[in-house]
């Protein structure tokens, strides 16, 4: 009897869970589904009727973001800038982020510290800055001058993530190694960094996904050559008459990089977030 | 994890450090340059002292600024903290469920920032947008571009929307380190489920919720593209928080002096912050015992 109550209330309990996490998932989703919907809709069918899905369903919008050059070159720069932070961020991280997990030096601590204020630091403080600064060297509205000023945030966010995993390995297998003759840089490609690779990956993948959600200073650093999609995006809302459909389009499109992996990371995204710790 | 004293490990931190300098040191003296001196145009520079930061310690645009973004920090804190505890309790444990959860959760995470901010314009416009037109239709005076109450909240709901899932998911990794066994002796003391929340798991997660609460504080206190998309700052400047004042400052009129002393008093509140969220996070790898 006792038994069969209990079991009652388990399932209640499983029930209304259920019931929130329903809820929440449907506030999360609702809004990407009314873009993804508006993406497939004409222009007429969203200013001049109200539906809730496409009545008459066209894939135009997605057609013009391929076809003209002013919006897909958007995405290439993008993707250009983005994956250059990438390299430039892990070429620099991974040493320093074993010097960090294995030794402590003079002012390592600090230096830590001063690491993560970076991460911390507010772009709208760099945006003028950077915009002399990479206009006084001549990088001005190139994708290395983006790729650089994401750096700001992003080798130290690639740092600690690093150092997270990286504390995981046992130093044992450093010292084996070191006694069976290998050089540091041996070692440290041979056999340290498969061992981290999980870690790589996903600091590769959070690396990938600030570069591409910012706006701010990829915006100030660029004008024609170099200019994101994120900024193409942004400089067509305002201007009279809004295409609704294509710009709706072009948001799907930006979701789709990150949508595509999020399962491969799903079970590291609480630790990417919170810079390598949890 | 014990250390080995090793100075020769600066070389490892070189490349970082020189890369950092180039990117976060030289700016940075460029805004400190600009904030003591004044300028009246063909790169003429003078000696301002600190005129320009007692201006914008009197100015009333900055404290203003200053208290829209406390105001907006504070209540995205309040909403998003506890409803993030929320639904990481009644996420499901493992299994497909929980994997679905966790992909889904995660996406507003992942979408650009300047597009949650699209998906919200659409969303939330009367002639075309479900929210908008929804409330329109039940009789809702809602119009985020002219009413600031309406502005406050939408933007308000987008943070809450684009952020409660990454406090969730920290607070579900917290909970997941609590071994069985301690489930198992709440059930032989017969504790209610308020009690094995207060003096279980709140306990075990509240070092992952620190940091959860810390960097939902540092990414709101700096938060620009968002508002910015949606609103613009707008209307009047009822969402303009620091950093889309900032920009307007600086990018906009061309202020050097002005936005150059405002920026390096956020850094340095910025810096304080940073300073309790290490200090967190070390206790937090102590305890640990890493």
């Amino acid at each position: 009897m006792a038994d069969t109550i209990a079991t009652l209330r388990r399932s209640r309990r499983i029930k209304g869970s259920a019931v929130v996490m329903g809820l929440y998932l449907l506030f999360l989703l609702l809004p990407i589904y009314w873009l993804l919907m508006m993406s497939l809709k004409t222009n007429s069918e969203i200013l001049n009727s109200f539906t809730l899905w496409p009545r008459d369903l066209t894939f135009d919008n997605y057609r013009t973001i391929l076809t003209d050059a002013s919006w897909y070159t958007g995405y290439l720069n993008s993707m250009a800038y983005v994956v250059m932070n990438m390299v430039i961020s892990l070429a620099v991280a991974l040493p320093a982020a074993y010097a960090f997990s294995r030794y402590s030096f003079l002012g390592d601590k600090h230096l830590f510290f001063w690491l993560l204020t970076n991460r911390m630091a507010p772009p709208a403080v760099f945006a003028l800055p950077f915009f002399q600064l990479y206009s006084s060297v001549g990088l001005f509205d190139t994708h290395i001058a983006v790729a650089l000023a994401h750096c700001l945030f992003n080798v130290p966010l690639a740092v600690w993530i690093l150092e997270g995993f990286m504390r995981g390995v046992p130093k044992e297998i450093d010292e084996t190694a070191y006694i069976d003759g290998y050089s540091f840089p041996r070692f440290f490609v041979q056999i340290f960094t498969p061992l981290v690779a999980s870690g790589i990956g996903v600091t590769a993948f959070f690396l990938f996904m600030f570069s591409w959600v910012e706006l701010l200073l990829s915006r100030t650093l660029t004008s024609v050559n170099a200019k994101p999609i994120a900024a193409t995006m942004t400089r067509t809302v305002g201007a009279a008459g809004i295409d609704w459909g294509v710009l709706a389009a072009a948001g799907v499109l930006t979701i789709v990089p990150g949508a595509l992996v999020i399962y491969f990371v799903r079970n590291y995204i609480a630790k990417g977030f919170a810079l390598g710790r949890v | 994890m014990n250390k080995t004293v090793n100075q020769k490990a600066w070389f490892l931190i070189l490349p970082v450090l020189v890369l950092v300098a180039f990117s976060a040191v030289i700016p940075l003296m460029t805004v400190v340059n600009y904030s003591v001196q004044d300028t009246f145009g063909n790169n003429q520079f003078f000696w301002a002292g600190l005129e320009w930061f007692e201006e914008m310690l009197d100015s009333e645009r900055m404290w203003d600024a200053l208290g829209r973004q406390l105001a907006f920090s504070a209540i995205i804190l309040a909403i998003e903290i506890p409803l993030g505890i929320f639904v990481a309790l009644n996420m499901p444990k493992s299994g497909f469920w929980a994997s679905l959860c966790l992909v889904l959760m995660s996406l507003p995470l992942l979408i650009p920032w300047n597009v949650v901010g699209t998906i919200w314009q659409i969303f939330g416009r009367v002639d075309i947008g479900l929210l908008g037109h929804t409330l329109a239709a039940m009789g809702i005076d809602y119009n985020y571009t002219q009413n600031i109450y309406a502005a406050w909240i939408t933007v308000i709901v987008m943070d809450v929307w684009h952020w409660t899932s990454l406090v969730a998911l920290l607070a579900y990794a917290g909970l997941q380190s609590i071994p069985d066994a301690y489930y198992q002796a709440a059930k032989i003391d017969q504790a209610s489920r308020w009690k094995v929340f207060r003096f279980i798991e709140l306990p075990k997660i509240m070092g992952v919720l620190m940091i959860a609460i810390l960097l939902r504080f540092m990414d709101s206190f700096m938060i620009y593209t968002e508002p910015f998309v949606v609103t613009g700052g707008g209307p009047g400047n009822a969402t303009t928080f620091l950093s889309i004042d900032l920009v307007k400052m600086a990018l906009g009129q061309f202020d050097l002096g002005p936005a150059a002393a405002f920026s390096i008093m956020y850094y340095l509140v910025i810096l304080l912050i940073s300073y309790v969220f290490y200090t967190v996070m070390t206790n937090l790898d102590k305890r640990e015992g890493y």
